[in-house]
């Protein structure tokens, strides 16, 4: 499904990663400053390797030697960020069909109704991202990614912005993505106990590489990561 | 007290549709060169940044005799203009437009600049991302979070258009009822005997047009400011 064999110089930073992946779920597990938000920008399209190759589905995203490099508005894969990145000036319900309108799709009444029910945003259709808490905000982005209707979820630590509480109220909703939303998710994040709870595959980054892909019983062991 | 004559009222008028034209037509292109300078890096740009610039720092007699060499009559770009489009900047009310917006460019291009320059990168990121090609995040996510910018930026070359005189007289001239704006107007009564009556009238006028595009600015912006942050 997912195969992607690349590599990066950033600053004295070298990144080099190749995994495959067929999971529903799949979790880029590795501490902080280990290169997991640079591979899922390169699976986005939002940063160039220097090096390598990126393909989904059969299809090439990227490849440096024929010259290939599909812009990211035309992969069509949602990106849930860490800090939400909704847009200020619209209202939440202008934020949930904003890709839908960007990739022409058509209006879909009963989808929008369903991702908003999934994660119980009907009540914050007509406010401000300002307004809204941060459980609030990564819930509306979330929503706003798979009304897309992605190829590809890709999720950046999510939940690392949120206290215990928050993590707790939209952990649910994500297990709920997973169950009922028929998109594969490339998942983020340096907490074991998050990974174990969504993924069925994990690839754990260590300092630019991929130290081991496998199951869940990677993370037995792995040092927890810093709270929040 | 302010009993306009018809020739004060037509260099009102003439004033205020100058500095409107200039406001308006230099807009798109200060938005555009303010996107470039912003975003883009590339070989030049601070050349291009001089010379946008340079209006500000160099003596408006200059901008004005340098305008005269180039958009005259037998100037290369203003032969051109009136040969193939039968646009005439010389001593003509368009000319003074342009002196305008020439003079007023840098204050716009700063303005919009500034606001383009704080808007985070990363919401154009995820409008990619959402399937907004460039223009489209252009439009949809970077113009709207950098109308305040936008906005305080016409007022400024609004307000510098309606006083610009050096440039303007340099190039166009003080001729009553075409290029004769409210400050060259001004400059003519303080030259005459009997003149100082007229001269308080319109700089009067000059003053309650200036307090008004102030007034509304800071509407609009309040405005812009509820959009996007929320009432």
């Amino acid at each position: 499904m997912l195969a992607l064999d690349v590599e990066k110089r950033l600053g004295t930073f070298q990144l080099a990663a190749k995994f495959e992946t067929e999971a529903r779920v799949t979790a880029l597990f590795g501490p902080s400053g280990a290169g997991k938000t640079t591979i899922v920008n390169m699976i986005a399209g939002l940063v160039a390797p220097d090096r390598g190759r990126i393909m989904y589905r059969g299809k090439v995203l990227f490849d440096a030697a024929g010259k290939v490099s599909l812009p990211p508005h035309r992969r069509q894969f949602g990106y849930v960020f860490q800090d939400g990145r909704l847009f200020p000036h619209m209202s939440v319900r202008g934020n949930l069909e904003y890709g839908r309108r960007m990739y022409r799709l058509k209006r879909d009444a009963a989808e929008l109704e369903r991702v908003i029910a999934l994660l119980d945003i009907g009540h914050l259709a007509d406010r401000r991202p300002g307004k809204l808490s941060g459980g609030e905000r990564q819930r509306v982005a979330i929503g706003r990614a798979l009304l897309m209707r992605p190829q590809l979820l890709l999720l950046d630590e999510p939940l690392a912005s949120l206290d215990a509480a928050r993590k707790a109220e939209i952990m649910p909703y994500l297990e709920r993505l997973r169950d009922e939303a028929q998109v594969p998710m490339i998942y983020v994040t340096h907490q074991p106990e998050d990974a174990r709870r969504l993924a069925s595959t994990v690839v754990r980054i260590e300092a630019g590489r991929v130290a081991a892909v496998g199951g869940p019983e990677l993370l037995d062991g792995a040092p927890a990561g810093l709270p929040g | 007290m302010l009993d306009l004559s018809p020739d004060e009222w037509t260099a009102v008028q003439l004033s205020l549709r100058i500095a409107v034209w200039a406001t308006i037509v230099s807009l798109p292109f200060g938005i555009a060169v303010a996107y470039v300078l912003a975003r883009k890096e590339f070989w030049g740009k601070a050349l291009l940044d001089g010379v946008v610039h340079l209006p500000l720092v160099l003596p408006p007699v200059v901008t004005g005799y340098l305008l005269l060499i180039s958009f005259g009559r037998r100037g290369p770009v203003g032969a051109f203009l009136a040969d193939w489009l039968g646009v005439v900047f010389s001593f003509r009310w368009t000319g003074a437009a342009l002196a305008c917006g020439v003079m007023a460019f840098p204050l716009l291009v700063r303005a919009v600049r500034l606001s383009i320059e704080a808007i985070d990168r990363r919401l154009e990121q995820a409008a990619s991302t959402l399937g907004a090609n460039r223009a489209l995040a252009f439009l949809t996510v970077t113009l709207p979070l950098a109308l305040p910018g936008i906005i305080a930026g016409m007022v400024l070359a609004f307000a510098k258009a309606l006083g610009e005189f050096g440039a303007t007289i340099t190039f166009v001239s003080n001729i009553p009822g075409q290029t004769q704006t409210i400050s060259a107007a001004i400059y003519t009564y303080t030259q005459v005997p009997g003149g100082d009556a007229p001269a308080l009238r319109l700089v009067l006028v000059a003053v309650a047009i200036s307090l008004a595009a102030l007034v509304i600015s800071e509407w609009f912006a309040r405005r812009a400011g509820v959009r996007l942050h929320g009432d």
